[in-house]
């Protein structure tokens, strides 16, 4: 029987898709079966647009654990005996239809990718993007979004310790929620999510299955503007219970940790339910399973077997026992109160059959299901780039002196800039005892538990640039993430990423994609830290605007002694304030793009640029002057430029400042407010100023003198003078 | 001493105080499962924060079930130390071993942030170390921390000398501005009529390390475990 649109529609199959298909099978797909692999090879699970431009990254090293896209999350070994598990992932249109519970499951998906490696979440990381919170519709979605962010992470105990929150008009109607988690795991104990040994047990623990969900990684992920299906859609937004999570996080953790010999592969259930956590795990098994769905605990009667496939109810893993431990693993859920029912037995005969009642109701091949067909398009660089990109910003006129203090306030007032402790406090961030860099710095620094370790996590992407270009906009997410946890002393060594943009089919939308992605790739390249683990998120669009490129850097950096971390804050008074990697004078082309133009000017042109290698000798040498102990403070310059960021040292250490450079040379604006890559304001250890000049002068670093903190609040940079009190004003506004 | 540290489906930060009394202050302490019924082996029992069954239905009404908590009060009514911390706080309160409830922040949203707290009158072998009118700072983590009780309770608790913390500035006074939950009178912590069971909303526990910013919570750790000393001896 010819299968009819509607059908395919509803699992967001291409007719060409669906012939392939056949053509593989040898045969048409029965209905469950139609909805398994239309699920598997959406873009969300199979990544058809995006896996040939995801080769590009480096990935891999001495010190990866995982190799890329194999694992629920990417493992770095950190020496004794532990590993670091990350990895960032979306949950935009979830989130664009029911704020707080699409940003909640969205928090609680990415923890159970993490303890599904063995590891215990340490800490979690949200990148967040809205349309102009002075709207009505995009304020809600950001009191939504941050309040299921609280709610479900506040419950689990772990630390929400970092993230950004950006607002721009190119988000409205579609939010980016990305959420990052962090684990360390003991390297023996790391799980894997596969399935092997004939006769192995596939268990189904934690919550029953539901009805929600359904079509969540088809119909809402892969395909544009939900929000005109809002209605519709909504059933396809999952309700968290992470009182759940939290059991299975504490028993999936004691079952890894301590009793690993009796399972052999452990699987978060995600987007398309058990549909591709069995698939997966038997295709990473080079396995097989037969499924009896009957086992399989459900919350109401009357599902049919494409429900109980394709739902994506929370809260729920897949555990691969060894036969002879069944009844173990099964106590020791027991003792957490958690349900944990057998489903089905591994096989070996490369597919996943499906039975209800000893009828069979599907039958997928793996080696069909997990290779999607992929696209490969040529991108069009999209045409209203050419007029920004050569806009001369020069004819603009210039800041006056008289304005700057102004300027200053106004940016610091900016939701893009002004500070976020009205939405971190709303989260916990200081559960476990490991937080000693809080969220509102550069990156928040946590100690290793049990040694005297540290780890330094941000997450960053500026999309305005990426949107102005996305190659050199990409290389700069990831600039920017490394400098961040360089300010703290830390050295950079693995990234993950969440690449979120709108319909791949575009073919300017494509050309965005692409070179972000390869912007990223190089700048990991010259960085040194691999790709470990991502996420794509396409689709991203409203009214058939796609939103800004946006591929969120995640970043980890590594320290021997966490109790040497550095902070952003003027700490004390009468210390050296160094500029390091630029002088005063900025060319107008630092304003491209700036927080600067659009606030101020009114615009976004211009073309951003970053020398990647000066870039990297800027962090050795940071790194190289920390380890001497020639430094107190180190904060990277980015939005505002670098009277924001010297404003931002005063108000977090509670010393004031006092400029003695005069700006004489060049234009104003952008001495001031221009965003120039690579810069980091510090202050000195007494009596260290001679040796960073040496330091400086060896690496190829410029260095200059801007002035001294001051005993007081009083801030003054060139024409600007203000205080400690004034600047808090501005930036406390609490969004 | 021996601690034990009751471990609810839903608590979290059994860890931390695990951490602190055992890493940090060398304590002997054992984290229990809820349905442990025998408490004879431990000198002190820590019901720590957390979200006990998800503080679904009221915060702490479904714990003060778990089968630990007869234990508790058999522990409690011998007076021996018992401290509850923000969830373990609303499960005494449910328990009825204090008085009063936990009901949501004013501002209706969770807190996390650091508060500064003045010891009041008030014997209690938990912060007899801590002078009157002195102030410790430790953190808050709650959506739900705005003691609530009738005036002639809260009459009561402060005419026996019972409000054993209060919200205050760092100089030790007490505002309307200090106060981040809309507590009645800024109360952050009370004691039974006996002084042995003690109920706060802060976090001692995360005020452990300067490390993590501040060691303030271990001055109640330490007023627990000098007194001990001082009745061995």
């Amino acid at each position: 029987m010819p299968v009819d649109q509607a059908a395919l529609d509803a699992v967001a199959l291409s007719r060409a898709e669906y012939d392939v298909l056949v053509q593989q099978l040898g045969r048409e797909p029965n209905e469950v079966e139609l909805g398994m692999f239309g699920s598997l090879w959406s873009e969300h699970c199979g990544y058809k647009n995006s896996k040939p431009l995801l080769k590009l990254f480096p990935s891999g090293g001495d010190h990866i654990l995982t190799k890329v896209g194999a694992e629920n999350a990417g493992a770095i070994d950190i020496g004794d005996g532990l590993c670091v598990v990350m990895k960032v992932e979306s949950h935009n249109h979830p989130s664009a239809i029911e704020p707080y519970q699409g940003a909640a499951t969205g928090v609680g998906g990415i923890v159970r990718d993490i303890f599904a490696m063995g590891a215990y979440p340490v800490a979690i990381l949200d990148s967040l993007r809205f349309g102009p919170p002075d709207d009505p519709q995009n304020r809600f979605l950001f009191d939504g979004v941050v309040a299921g962010i609280g709610g479900y992470g506040n419950c689990l105990g772990i630390p929400t310790v970092g993230g950004e929150v950006h607002f721009a008009s190119a988000y409205n109607g579609n939010p980016l929620v990305n959420a990052m988690c962090v684990g360390i795991a003991q390297t023996a104990r790391l799980q894997s999510a596969r399935a092997t040994g004939e006769g192995n047990v596939l268990l189904l623990v934690g919550a029953d299955t539901g009805r929600d969900g359904i079509h969540g990684a088809s119909g809402l992920a892969s395909r544009t503007d939900p929000e005109a299906r809002f209605e519709e859609m909504r059933p396809a937004v999952q309700v968290g219970n992470p009182f759940m999570e939290k059991l299975l996080m504490e028993a999936c953790y004691e079952l890894a940790s301590e009793h690993g010999d009796w399972i052999v592969g452990l699987q978060d259930l995600g987007a398309a339910g058990l549909t591709s956590s069995v698939v997966e795990c038997c295709a990473k098994g080079g396995s097989g399973a037969i499924l009896d769905l009957e086992n399989v605990p459900r919350r109401e009667q009357g599902m049919t077997p494409y429900e109980v496939m394709l739902s994506e109810s929370q809260e729920r893993m897949l555990v691969v026992a060894r036969k002879e431990h069944v009844d173990d693993v099964k106590a020791l859920f027991d003792h957490w109160e958690l349900h944990c029912e057998p489903i089905g037995v591994v096989t070996n005969t490369r597919e996943v059959v499906i039975r209800e009642h000893g009828v069979e109701v599907a039958r997928v091949p793996f080696d069909i299901a997990t290779e999607p067909p992929q696209y490969r398009r040529n991108g069009v660089r999209p045409q209203e780039l050419a007029a920004l990109n050569t806009f001369d910003l020069g004819s603009r006129p210039d800041l006056r002196p008289a304005e700057a203090t102004d300027v200053l306030l106004r940016l610091l007032a900016r939701p893009n800039i002004a500070s976020k402790r009205g939405v971190f406090r709303q989260y916990d961030h200081q559960v476990l005892n490991n937080t000693v860099v809080p969220p509102g710095g550069d990156a928040a620094v946590l100690r290793v538990p049990g040694t005297n370790k540290g780890f330094a996590v941000t997450t960053d992407c500026n999309g305005r640039l990426c949107y102005l270009d996305p190659y050199a906009g990409g290389a700069i997410a990831v600039a920017e993430a490394a400098r961040n946890v360089v300010c703290t002393g830390a050295t950079p060594v693995a990234v993950t990423d969440c690449l979120n943009f709108g319909n791949p089919e575009k073919l300017d939308v494509y050309y965005t994609l692409e070179h972000a992605v390869r912007g990223i790739a190089e700048a990991c390249l010259v960085f040194g830290t691999p790709v470990v683990s991502g996420n794509v998120s396409l689709y991203n669009e409203t009214q058939g605007r796609p939103v800004y490129p946006t591929p969120v850097i995640g970043i980890l950096g590594i320290m021997d002694d966490v109790s040497k971390a550095l902070r952003a804050g003027f700490e004390a008074a009468d210390r050296e304030i160094w500029l390091l990697g630029g002088g005063l004078e900025q060319s107008v082309d630092a304003l491209a793009g700036s927080e600067y133009l659009e606030a101020i000017q009114g615009m976004v042109a211009g073309l951003p640029r970053i020398n990647l290698e000066a870039e990297r000798r800027l962090q050795q040498l940071v790194l190289r002057a920390h380890s001497e102990g020639l430094l107190a403070s180190a904060h990277d310059c980015s939005d505002g430029g670098l009277a924001v960021a010297l404003a931002e040292c005063v108000m977090l250490g509670g010393h004031g400042f006092t400029g003695e450079a005069a700006f004489t040379a060049g234009r104003l604006d952008a001495a001031l407010f221009g965003e120039g890559q690579g810069r980091i304001v510090v202050s000195l250890q007494p009596g260290s100023a001679d040796r960073l000049r040496t330091l400086g002068a060896e690496t190829g670093v410029p260095v200059a003198k801007l002035g001294q903190t001051a005993r007081g609040s009083e801030f003054t940079l060139g024409p600007i003078t203000t205080n400690a009190a004034a600047m808090l004003a501005a930036y406390e506004s609490l969004l | 001493m021996k601690f034990a540290i009751v471990r609810f489906p839903g608590t979290w930060s059994d860890r931390d105080c695990y951490h602190v009394l055992h890493n940090v202050l060398e304590q002997q302490a054992e984290i229990i499962w809820h349905r442990e019924t025998d408490l004879s082996r431990f000198d002190a029992v820590v019901l720590p924060g957390g979200f006990s069954y998800g503080d679904y239905l009221r915060t702490g009404a479904i714990a003060r079930f778990s089968p630990v908590m007869e234990a508790v009060t058999t522990f409690a009514e011998a007076g021996k130390p018992v401290i509850g911390i923000c969830n373990g706080f609303q499960v005494l309160c449910e328990s009825h071993l204090l008085p009063g409830a936990l009901i949501r922040n004013q501002s209706l949203q969770f807190r996390c942030e650091w508060a500064y707290l003045r010891r009041e009158g008030g014997a209690t072998p938990w912060a007899d170390g801590i002078r009157d009118g002195e102030v410790i700072r430790v953190p808050i983590s709650h959506g739900e921390g705005n003691y609530f009780a009738d005036n002639r309770t809260l009459d009561e608790l402060e005419l026996r000398g019972r409000v054993v913390f209060r919200y205050c500035e760092a100089s030790g006074e007490v505002t309307p501005a200090s106060n981040p939950n809309g507590s009645a009178r800024n109360i952050a912590g009370i004691i039974n009529a006996r002084g042995n069971v003690l109920g706060m909303m802060p976090h001692p526990e995360r005020a452990g390390e300067e490390l993590v910013g501040g060691s303030d919570g271990n001055r109640m750790w330490e007023s627990l475990i000098g007194q001990a000393v001082a009745a061995v001896r």
